[in-house]
């Protein structure tokens, strides 16, 4: 087992050196004309030092619309869920919309969100809601739907109120899918308050987020600051997507089966 | 207005369920039960055994409440003292059923609970008090042999375990009657055998009155004092067998040829009885 830690510490960091190396590589083989295609790493650090303070600033713009969007679709899609999965004439009657709304196209929504409620934080917020609340609904409602007959007889046997069935039964039944939702949500919250913010974004108010930012560098041909913004949103992604995971170890491992151990 | 219940306390003092010309349809599909007459005394381990579809499950979902009866009728009483109570067709008297606990075909378990939390699933939604629940949870799984498991998740747990937890749990209410819908038809048969012997132990201490649905005549002969064969198409009660070997009944039991006798018996009217359904 601590072999097996220590390979997969090493493996993924052996990796990461030989991709920086290739890079390198690649990059000096570059004839001199050329080499403003790609920057070197070290070029990428002197742009973060350069660009730090503004980096940040419109990292936590990003980070903010992109938490607010899926706090709100988590929110609100989980209570339309319990909604939808209470009532089959309800079910029957949203459903449709519920896909008419994945439907929608954003790069086309941005122009209208931006007339409607102004630039910055708060179409970035209602444009990463929109994309995180169609698989966290989805998600959801089917989980509160199928829970196990003979569980529900169960239930019905001891007399549990309609209140405990949904609180001690369908809800507990749904996490799992509720954190298949959830694990889709996390990779496109991010990305969504990125295009948000490339398509609604501002330097009014709070100045803008990465999205923003990329408009400026590349208009100002700024490439070691753009590549210095992929890796903020990169590292933002990734906080997202191990926070979920964190969370969804801590609530199913002791009884669902996906995290069953094979050694056990 | 007047009260006149149907009390007969001389007569049958000891009369826990009866059937009276009890017809079930599903909404208004065929007949699957029909003209089902059968009266429980109290105590009496019931095993039920007939083909598939002849409706086991049926009868005893009718009397845990879970689906109506279509007509005739299903009497309950509820203790030795109280005159019996009818629940008329669709009618689900729910004073009748406080005192029922059902075993399904799978250990039907909560897989985010812990055993012990499994177990006090049924107090918990009646609110028992906290102090209480914990002592009846403990007696209900010393009973099963499960104290040490207490705090394990049900995927980590045997087939019998699980299905041990599921009868502790049926019996943490301590029920009057105690349905159990093929429980160990899943189960290897040393466990099966072994849990058997466990039940009757368990019944020994508390006397429930029991139906069991098996597929098992040896299962069927060991466990019951009565048991009833049900033909198929619809479910007729077809015969009832009488089994006379004294309880407690130990692994001995499996040795005395009475006990060979009957199983040879029950199995040759189950025989025939599956030939005449499968036309
Ligand atoms: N909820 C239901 N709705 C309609 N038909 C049912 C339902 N439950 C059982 N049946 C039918 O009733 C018949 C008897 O079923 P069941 O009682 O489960 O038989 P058994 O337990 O003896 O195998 C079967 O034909 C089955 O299809
Ligand atoms: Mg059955």
């Amino acid at each position: 087992m601590p072999r097996q830690k220590i390979f997969s510490v090493l493996l993924p960091a052996l990796a990461g050196a030989l991709f920086i190396a290739i890079w390198h590589f690649i990059r000096v083989s570059l004839s001199e004309d050329f080499r403003f295609l790609l920057p070197s790493p070290t070029e990428v650090i002197s742009a973060f030092r350069e660009h730090g303070d503004e980096l940040w600033r419109a990292t936590l713009n990003t980070t903010t619309g992109a938490t607010l969007g899926f706090l709100g679709a988590v929110t609100i899609s989980f209570t339309l869920s319990l909604l939808l999965s209470l009532s089959p004439l309800v079910r029957v009657t949203f459903y449709p919309y519920l896909m008419l709304l994945q439907m929608t196209p954003i790069i086309v929504f941005a122009p209208i969100l931006v007339l409607w409620v102004g630039p910055g934080l708060k179409s970035v917020t209602i444009i990463t809601f929109l994309i995180c609340f169609f698989p966290l609904a989805v998600n959801t409602t089917q989980g509160l739907v199928s829970t196990d007959r003979n569980l529900v007889e169960l239930f019905r046997l001891y007399r549990a109120t309609k209140f405990q069935e949904i609180l001690r039964l369908r809800i507990p039944a749904a996490l799992p899918y509720f954190f298949t939702g959830l694990r889709i949500a996390a990779t496109l919250a991010p990305i969504g308050a990125l295009v948000g913010d490339y398509t609604a974004g501002s330097s009014a108010g709070d100045g803008g987020g990465l999205g923003f930012q990329t408009i400026i560098y590349s208009s100002q041909a700024k490439y070691p600051a753009l590549f210095a913004t992929a890796a903020a949103c990169c590292a933002l992604g990734f906080i997202f997507v191990a926070g979920v995971l964190s969370l969804s170890w801590l609530t199913l491992h002791k009884w669902h089966d996906s995290y069953e151990r094979a050694d056990t | 207005m007047s009260f006149a219940v149907t009390t007969n306390p001389s007569a049958r003092p000891s009369i826990a369920i009866e059937f009276r010309s009890v017809v079930k349809r599903y909404g208004q599909g065929p007949v699957i039960v029909d003209d089902f007459s059968l009266s429980a005394a109290r105590g009496d381990f019931i095993a039920l055994i007939g083909p598939s579809g002849c409706g086991k499950s049926t009868l005893l979902k009718l009397v845990a409440g879970l689906s109506p009866v279509t007509r005739g009728e299903l009497i309950f009483s509820t203790a030795s003292s109280s005159p019996l109570l009818t629940t008329a067709p669709s009618s689900t008297s729910a004073s009748s059923r406080d005192d029922l606990a059902y075993v399904f075909q799978e250990p039907t378990l909560l897989p985010w609970l812990s055993v012990a939390q499994n177990v006090a699933l049924p107090l918990d939604l009646r609110n028992t008090p906290a102090t209480q629940r914990t002592q009846l949870v403990r007696d209900a799984l010393a009973l099963v042999g499960l104290t040490t498991h207490a705090d394990y998740y049900p995927r980590q747990l045997s087939g019998g375990q699980k299905m041990r937890v599921s009868i502790a749990r049926a019996l943490v209410l301590s029920p009057q009657i105690l349905l159990l819908d093929e429980p160990f038809g899943a189960l290897d048969e040393m466990t099966r055998d072994h849990l058997n012997e466990e039940l009757l132990a368990i019944r020994e201490r508390l006397r429930w009155t029991a139906f069991f649905v098996t597929h098992s005549v040896a299962e069927a002969v060991f466990l019951a004092n009565r048991i009833i064969i049900m033909s198929a198409n619809p479910g007729r009660l077809h015969r009832e067998i009488r089994v006379e070997l004294p309880y407690p009944r130990t692994p001995a039991t499996r040795r005395d040829p009475a006990y060979h006798q009957l199983v040879d018996e029950v199995s040759q009217l189950l025989r025939s009885v599956e030939d005449h359904s499968t036309v």
